[in-house]
């Protein structure tokens, strides 16, 4: 199991759990009980009937044929867009809940970029009937309006994150500041497989459903469990490590992480942190960091709020360190281009977050009968704001 | 004897150290406010790396750490401004920070840096134990840097003994389960787990810090401890006074 976490909480030179004193307590908590708690039968039970009833699973593995002719390739789209509150993010959350239950916290905050993963935890505190606070930068709620509406509705307090650029690494400071000052009653969902061990580990183990449901779905389709590609978009990394998961191992299972370029890799503007990151410490874990020569963590962009992460988690940087998983980056314009020529070829608007992942099908040269599964993380109801102000369709 | 331990042998109570932030209000004021707390009669000086994402600082610090970033501070320039200091300085002088501007610096070349300029301990609060021993002890110990960790009222007194072994210099208390920032007054409560600490009779000495802003909450502090840390509080009167007037504000907290 190389790519799997080691008892220390490691993914090779990456992870571990950087935290202050303050919050050693809950993290250590969480650390000594996770594993015992979701193999626990009555856990188990649990989340694959929410997972089922809930949140509407498994998701179709749908076979865009358009797209395929277009790109000349078996091109599948793991919809995960389909699922309840629209991205994959509530795969974890519903994950995390039962874990928080189980640990007797009354309390839920979670950090949110593109407002997916907070409308995620609103969701399930609002079933669970549990208190919620999402932290999310000003300026991802001027962008994720719609998001922020509904997190309301559901019942959950929105905290404006006003430092720094006011985007995801900001919002997940505060909610980090948050969980130091409330250390007994409250857990921290966090959105993705970033943070201190256990939560990488943790958040890919929930989110590794879209990986397990693509073998099966695969067997039925081709009759037989590995694609040629699994291509997914990365800002922490959690719909990735998901679709992954259960091909690690599978050498022969091209792996194809998609970073967001911004304005160009080499603007100055831009998310893409394999290609300008080196390692560092942030949010409890060593992993790659856009950062400065003085080591002061750089502000990224993107066009969209999901991706706009100065990371990745550990488990990535260990990917692409062991090349495991290749690295590529779409531009701002290329992924709006991508999300709309799906709209168009296939009749589903993307989340521009998964939209970056389709903008490589231009850059990758498939053979007639490469099957490629691509993760359709979310769908762009979210995004139509952005979708317009870009206007060329 | 590296002077922490010079100083904690020689005085058991009413230690004042005070923290402040590297290049905060302007770039040149590191040197000066370290120069003024020595005469004002401050025991220790801690000096803040700034980093750009703080998480365990409250809003005063924040603003202090975006300030002298914005000025330019840096590990680097800030080694250099040590040197300086210690032209005049015999203080304690404690560098605190986040890791990640110090794994860029290089650790090593910081650990010979700083020894080399002055510093006598650091004081690396998303350093967790378990990541000292397995990486950075070794180090640590060959430049003579004392590591200081923090406890919380939420650590175990298993965990505060193991730390206490790991331990060389002195113990930082965190007042409560919180990030920095004034609050008033201490609770009951908080008075309790400073009783707690008292009575676990630690080998090393230990200060109270975040919350102390007040001569009421450094005597407080200092009825169970060896000392206590000020550092929002004075990172406030520096920004309200431009760098002035320290040896007013040591005077307002400082016992007579
Ligand atoms: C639809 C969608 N896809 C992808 C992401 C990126 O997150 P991750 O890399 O953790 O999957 C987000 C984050 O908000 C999202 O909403």
């Amino acid at each position: 199991m190389k790519y799997q976490v080691d008892e220390n909480g490691y993914y090779g030179s990456f992870g571990g759990a950087f935290i202050p004193e303050m919050l050693y307590p809950n993290v250590e908590e969480l650390r000594e009980h996770y594993l015992s708690i979701v193999r626990e039968e009555s856990f188990q039970t649990e989340f694959q009937n929410l997972l089922h009833d809930f949140v509407g699973r498994p998701t179709p593995l749908y076979l865009g044929k358009r797209l395929s002719e277009r790109y000349g390739a078996k091109i599948y789209l793991k919809r995960e867009d389909l699922c309840h509150t629209g991205a994959h993010k509530i795969n974890n959350t519903i994950g995390q809940i039962l874990v928080a239950q189980r640990l007797g916290k009354k309390k839920i905050i979670a950090e949110t970029g593109a407002g997916q993963h907070g409308v995620a935890t609103a969701t399930v505190c609002a079933l669970m009937g549990m208190e919620c606070i999402v932290y999310m930068g000003e300026h991802d709620m001027a962008r994720q309006r719609p998001n922020v509406e509904r997190m309301r509705i559901l019942g959950t307090k929105v905290v404006p994150a006003l430092s720094g650029s006011k985007t995801l690494k900001d919002a997940t400071n505060e909610a980090m500041r948050h969980w130091i000052n409330h250390p007994t009653d409250t857990h921290y969902i966090i959105g993705s497989v970033v943070g201190p061990h256990p939560y990488p580990d943790m958040v890919a183990r929930f989110q590794s459903v879209i990986s397990e449901e693509i073998k099966q779905q695969l067997i039925t389709e081709i009759g037989n469990p590995s694609p040629d590609y699994v291509i997914a978009c990365v800002g922490g990394g959690s719909n990735a490590a998901g679709a992954f998961y259960h091909f690690l191992n599978d050498e022969h299972v091209k792996l194809v992480g998609v970073e967001a370029a911004g304005k160009g890799v080499d603007s100055g503007q831009s998310a893409a942190t394999t290609a300008l990151g080196k390692a560092g410490v942030l949010h409890g874990s060593k992993t790659l960091l856009m950062q400065t020569t003085d080591g002061q963590v750089v502000e990224p962009y993107s066009i969209s709020a999901g991706l706009d992460y100065p990371g990745i988690g550990p488990l990535h940087a260990h990917l692409f360190e062991t090349g495991r998983v290749t690295f590529l980056s779409a531009t701002d314009d290329e992924a709006m281009e991508a999300g709309i020529e799906l709209s168009r070829t296939e009749g589903i608007i993307p989340a521009i977050e998964t939209a970056h992942a389709l903008a490589v099908l231009s850059k990758i040269e498939f053979d007639k009968d490469d099957v490629v599964v691509i993760n359709l993380s979310g769908r762009g109801d979210k995004d139509l704001d952005t979708y317009i102000k870009w206007g060329k369709y | 004897m590296n002077r922490i331990e010079e100083l904690f042998s020689r005085k058991k109570n009413n230690i004042l150290s005070v923290f402040y932030t590297a290049g905060f209000p302007t770039l040149s004021d590191t040197i000066p406010i370290a120069t003024e707390l020595e005469k004002s009669g401050a025991d220790v000086i801690e000096i803040g790396i700034p980093f750009s994402d703080p998480i365990a600082d409250g809003p005063v610090i924040q603003e202090s750490n975006n300030v002298a970033l914005a000025n330019g501070m840096n590990v680097s320039l800030l080694l250099k401004q040590v040197k300086g200091m210690r032209q005049t300085v015999k203080l304690p002088i404690v560098l605190m920070g986040y890791l990640n501007p110090i794994i860029q610096f290089g650790v090593e070349k910081f650990c010979a840096e700083a020894s080399a300029a002055g510093v006598d301990g650091v004081i690396l609060p998303d350093m967790p134990m378990i990541e000292y021993e397995r990486t950075y002890q070794q180090l640590f110990l060959r430049y003579h840097l004392l590591n200081t960790f923090l406890v919380s009222p939420t650590t175990s007194e298993e965990r505060i003994r193991k730390i206490d072994a790991a331990t060389k210099g002195f113990i930082y208390a965190v007042s409560s389960s919180s990030t920095t920032g004034a609050k008033g007054d201490f609770t009951l409560e908080q008075e309790a787990y400073f009783k707690r600490l008292q009575q676990l009779n630690l080998a090393n000495p230990f200060l109270i810090g975040f919350g102390v802003s007040n001569k009421t909450t450094f005597a407080t502090a200092c009825r169970y401890a060896n000392g206590a840390i000020v550092g929002s509080a004075f990172i406030s009167h520096l920004r309200q006074q431009q760098g002035r007037n320290i040896k007013s504000f040591i005077d307002s907290i400082k016992l007579v």
